[in-house]
């Protein structure tokens, strides 16, 4: 289980903003933990692709050695970071617009939709 | 907002365009090194957040002329498409200005790198991505006027 | 009487989600992977970059790369209709 250790530290992390979502009663700590998420999941998809001994998968930096890790992984992870990016924007700019209308922040007052 | 102190004023403004030369040598350099054009484009957007926070609100819409965002949006998404487009008679996206590696450094390239398209997409996408966030934090920054009739609590950092 | 029966299943959902990421594979043994190394292998020769993670987002992937442009103009055009001022009525 040490040998695993990147596995580990990303089960620790999602389930730590998992508690956070369910446990908190601010919105904007809920977004944060949404966002601690999205960070989980992608380090996850990085970590999947390594190689022992393998190098960057960049013909100008490597040199000579002809062993690197796998390269879909990293590209894949790029387009869910700027995705998780727009994600995160909607929310706050949402979040915005229920403190105009209610005047707080808190979950429990915020229980009926009001025309 | 309001502006913060002088110091802050004087760090930001030494190296404020030091921030998009930083970010242009990431997205142009996208096919040698790490990077590329996503993550040049997000670099070169915090040009724009970091003299929004030590100028304050009123002096940067004053200043700022969001016609060059908008132009820049514009001008990376169509371009994109259409460098997409002009591989037609093969498939939608083929490489068509790539020459192959022996060839190319038998006989030397002039100004389009031999990856082709690639590089030019490069630059369409980290144009696109850097006008896009940088209205994005506009457009937040002006929501948050709309509905705030006056703060009642000073900001700390402030000397005038 | 709440507060230990949130910290039990607590316990327990960790449990299952670190048991779950733990035995996927092993760390450093991917397995066979056919479709990465035909791009490792072609990527410089055929396309002549030297970035191998820029040739498949932008050449053998090209169309996750348009449907991710295509979320980020989405974004901005929501966000942008959301802060609009409107004409007072007289």
């Amino acid at each position: 289980m040490i040998g695993n250790a990147p596995f580990f530290v990303v089960g620790l992390l999602f389930l730590a903003g998992l508690v956070a979502i369910f446990m908190e009663k601010n919105l904007i700590k809920i977004a944060v933990a949404i966002s601690i998420i999205s960070s989980a999941v992608n380090l996850f998809l990085v970590a999947l692709g390594y190689r022992a001994g393998g190098t960057i998968p960049v013909h100008y930096l490597a040199g000579e050695e002809t062993l690197m890790v796998l390269p879909t992984p990293q590209a894949m992870t790029l387009t869910a970071i700027v995705i998780a990016l727009a994600t995160t924007a909607l929310l706050l700019s949402l979040i915005m617009l229920v403190y105009r209308l209610y005047g707080t922040l808190d979950v429990d007052e915020i229980r009926r939709l009001r025309g | 907002m309001r502006p913060l102190s002088i110091v802050v004023r004087t760090g930001c403004d030494l190296f404020a365009w030091f921030l998009v030369i930083f970010g242009s040598t990431i997205i142009i350099h996208g096919d040698v090194t790490p990077g590329g054009g996503f993550q040049g484009g997000a670099i070169v957007a915090t040009f724009l957040s970091l003299l929004l926070v030590a100028y304050g609100g009123k002096k940067l819409l004053a200043w700022v002329n969001v016609g060059i965002f908008n132009g820049m949006l514009v001008f990376g998404l169509l371009a994109f498409f259409l460098l997409g487009f002009l591989g037609f008679p093969h498939s939608f996206f083929f490489n068509f200005l790539a020459v192959p590696h022996e060839i190319a450094q038998a006989t030397g390239h002039g100004v389009i790198p031999p990856s082709g398209t690639i590089a030019l997409m490069d630059i369409a996408v980290g144009l696109e991505v850097a006008g896009g966030l940088s209205l994005i934090v506009l457009s937040m920054f002006k929501g948050v006027r709309l509905f705030r009739e006056e703060h009642f609590e000073e900001e700390s950092g402030h000397d005038r | 009487m709440k507060k230990t029966i949130f910290v039990v299943a607590a316990i327990l959902l960790g449990a299952f989600i670190i048991g779950a990421t733990d035995s996927v594979q092993p760390f450093g043994d991917p397995g066979k992977a056919p479709m990465d190394d035909y791009f490792l292998a072609n990527a410089l020769q055929h396309r002549s970059s030297e970035n191998v993670v820029t040739s498949i987002v932008f050449d053998y992937r090209g169309f996750d790369t348009i449907g991710e442009a295509a979320v980020l103009f989405t974004a901005l055009c929501a966000i942008t209709a959301f802060f609009r001022e409107g004409r007072k009525r007289p």
